[in-house]
């Protein structure tokens, strides 16, 4: 079974995954999603280990561009997600099974298609070598 | 500060083979500055070797540890309990720190994680610029206060050479010629009358070229009864 | 004074000189240089042999020399400060001169990283001032810059470059001062397209009373066609060409003929210009161009003592 990380920001991401599972929208793979403070709170190291702990893919959300409750937490985001894809393709795993995306409270139906959107990427990729089976 | 950047990953894994038991060692001084080396590289490299290990089936073992300055001996004892039992140190401190750690742990394989490059400056937010040549006789009060060895290419004292163009060097269209920044400087500074006079040829004896560098400051230095006396280690 | 070199004596009398290039083969045999010397014979008063261009390794200027002075021709050996330490420079100053040599242009040099082998360490322990101050004491004291005395000193005409399409402009003419009290007795000019900069230029050069202190040739190059300007023009450091002139090489039904034209013109211009003592010829590849260019410049017979 697939198995996809969401980091969410607490604010707007975080409401939206709470909406969309309140209106029992189904997701393609098992997706785990975790709550940080801000976007710009995910450090890389976080990232990467989310990749050695098997998953598939990987999703940062942070609020809608313009919109960070910390003014700079999605350029931080932005950063890290972008350094954090380098690692990825040099360690052979593949850039495009992490992703940064922006999400505001009100759009509960964003989360499952970004959801989909990863899926299919790793749908490409193989699955994560160090996947944990069953 | 001295700048450096990290080697690439795959240069790293290439050192590493073979290896075990691996302790990453950063600096928390200029290194972490030019973020090549403080503790936020060493957790992140950390991470990618360990995901690497995993995904290649490398076996290491790898941990972390950052000290305040990796060329002084009394922070690189620190980490003698950390370093026990490893097989290896990839030292991501300057070349300076590396052999520091390399010359008190003799046992032990130290490994450059970085190549360390010159002596500069932060120009602007992840910009690094190379300032001093490190000649061991400094000219700035004759070029405005602008190094012309370590920023000219061609460290000319009589500059600037015909290929200066446009304000910038005929090695890149990115670097600056710094004839053409000297010269706007004493422009600025109304001594232009330092350019008249040719610049003989320089003394490069107390430079790298006059051989390895040592400097003793005689009024710290104590002999090994002051030593004693001070009642601190030998 | 009596002159050191054919160069200076013709300098002294007032002629208009005439200098050219030849380019070192990458070779160990000198034929395409015997080949130049006797297309080039009769053309010019010294020609000048360039040291390494580009940073790319070729027969040495001062070996070269010597086939030139075989062939009786008379050299100007160029020496940059790019790959020799003043150790080597005068030892090789004291050999070239033992074996004939008497001009010699202290410059720059190029960058290595402009040739083929970046990865070589540069020298740069003098500058092409501090080479002209160095060549300067072994002629005239009789001395090496560590002070030892000389059983012969060398018999030395001494050159430098100068750049007045380089940048910066206000500041060019200081440069070229400098060159002047650091020993320079010629100076050959990058080639000139922009002839309204080089007149500026002049003007200060003249205003500070320069051009009667050092003899200044003005350089020109030949352009084959319009490729050959446009590279000139985006790709060598330093180097103004005017979009007029690429336009009319681009337009012209013989490019070549245009390009001999166009160089002869610039020649009879330059001739009219007060402080300008003779022209530096550098054919590029085109050597066997030098001959008609001076011809029809109007500048044979050279001159013999």
């Amino acid at each position: 079974m697939m198995r996809i990380i969401g980091f969410c920001c607490e604010r707007g991401p975080e409401e939206a995954v709470d909406l969309a599972g309140e209106r029992g929208m189904r997701y393609q793979a098992d997706v785990i999603f975790i709550k940080v403070p801000c976007a710009g709170r995910v450090d890389v190291v976080h990232l990467l280990r989310a990749f050695r702990e098997g998953a598939d893919a990987v999703l940062v959300i942070g609020c809608l561009e313009d919109n960070c409750h910390h003014v700079y937490g999605n350029l931080e985001a932005s950063k890290k997600v972008e350094r954090a894809k380098q690692i990825l393709d040099e360690v052979g795993l593949g850039s495009s099974r992490l992703e940064l995306f922006h999400v505001a409270s009100n759009q509960p139906f964003r989360i499952p298609r970004l959801v989909a959107e990863m899926a299919s990427r790793v749908e490409k990729l193989g699955p994560n070598p160090l996947a944990v089976t069953g | 500060m001295i700048i450096g950047e990290q080697k690439r990953l795959e240069e790293i894994a290439g050192m590493l083979e073979g290896q075990q038991r691996i302790l990453v060692a950063g600096c928390r001084s200029c290194v972490a500055i030019c973020l090549a080396g403080g503790e936020k590289e060493v957790a992140v490299l950390a991470e990618s070797l360990r995901l690497l290990s995993s995904l290649k089936g490398k076996g290491w073992e790898i941990e972390e540890a950052t000290v305040e300055r990796q060329c002084e001996k009394e922070w690189v004892a620190e980490l003698s309990a950390r370093i026990e039992g490893k097989g290896s140190v990839l030292s991501l401190a300057c070349g300076v720190g590396a052999q520091t750690i390399q010359a008190m742990y003799p046992q032990v394989r130290v490994l450059p994680g970085l190549n360390t490059s010159n002596m500069g400056a932060p120009e602007e937010a992840g910009v690094f610029v190379e300032r001093c040549g490190g000649c061991g006789d400094c000219v700035l009060h004759l070029t405005g206060g602008i190094c012309p060895i370590a920023r000219c290419a061609k460290s000319l004292l009589n500059g600037p050479c015909g290929g200066s163009q446009g304000g910038k060097c005929e090695v890149s269209p990115e670097t600056p010629c710094a004839w053409e920044e000297i010269h706007r400087s004493l422009e600025r500074l109304g001594r232009l009358d330092l350019l008249e006079e040719p610049i003989p040829p320089k003394n490069w004896l107390p430079s790298r070229d006059g051989g390895p560098r040592k400097m003793v400051r005689k009024e710290a230095v104590l002999t090994e009864e002051q030593k004693r006396s001070k009642g601190g280690k030998p | 004074m009596s002159a050191r070199s054919n160069l200076e004596r013709v300098l002294l009398e007032r002629g208009f000189a005439v200098t050219a290039e030849i380019g070192p083969p990458k070779s160990a045999s000198a034929e395409s240089v015997r080949r130049h010397a006797k297309e080039m014979r009769g053309s010019a008063d010294a020609f000048n042999l360039t040291d390494n261009q580009t940073a790319m390794s070729r027969m040495s200027s001062i070996a070269c020399a010597m086939v030139l002075i075989q062939e009786g021709l008379e050299p100007v050996v160029q020496m940059t400060c790019r790959d020799r330490n003043r150790i080597a420079m005068q030892s090789d100053i004291l050999g070239a001169s033992a074996l004939g040599v008497r001009n010699v242009l202290c410059i720059s040099g190029d960058h290595q990283t402009f040739g083929n082998m970046k990865e070589a360490k540069n020298v740069y322990d003098v500058d092409s001032v501090q080479e002209l101050m160095i060549l300067r004491k072994m002629r005239d004291e009789g001395k090496l810059w560590s002070g030892d005395e000389l059983e012969v000193a060398p018999e030395l005409f001494l050159g430098a470059a100068a750049n007045p399409f380089a940048d910066p402009f206000e500041f060019r003419v200081t440069r070229l001062a400098k060159k002047v009290k650091a020993g320079a007795d010629f100076i050959q000019t990058q080639s000139i397209y922009d002839m309204e900069r080089f007149e500026r230029w002049m003007a200060l050069v003249r205003a500070r009373g320069l051009h009667e202190k050092v003899h200044i040739l003005a350089g020109v190059m030949p352009l084959k066609s319009h490729k050959v300007a446009l590279y000139m023009k985006n790709k060598v450091a330093g180097m103004i060409v005017p979009d007029a002139i690429v336009e009319r090489l681009k337009a012209a039904k013989d490019p070549k003929e245009e390009g001999i034209r166009l160089c002869v013109e610039q020649i009879e211009h330059l001739r009219s210009i007060e402080g300008v003592r003779g022209v530096h010829i550098m054919a590029m590849a085109w050597e066997e161009k030098v001959p008609e260019i001076v011809r029809r410049s109007g500048l044979l017979p050279r001159p013999v003592a």
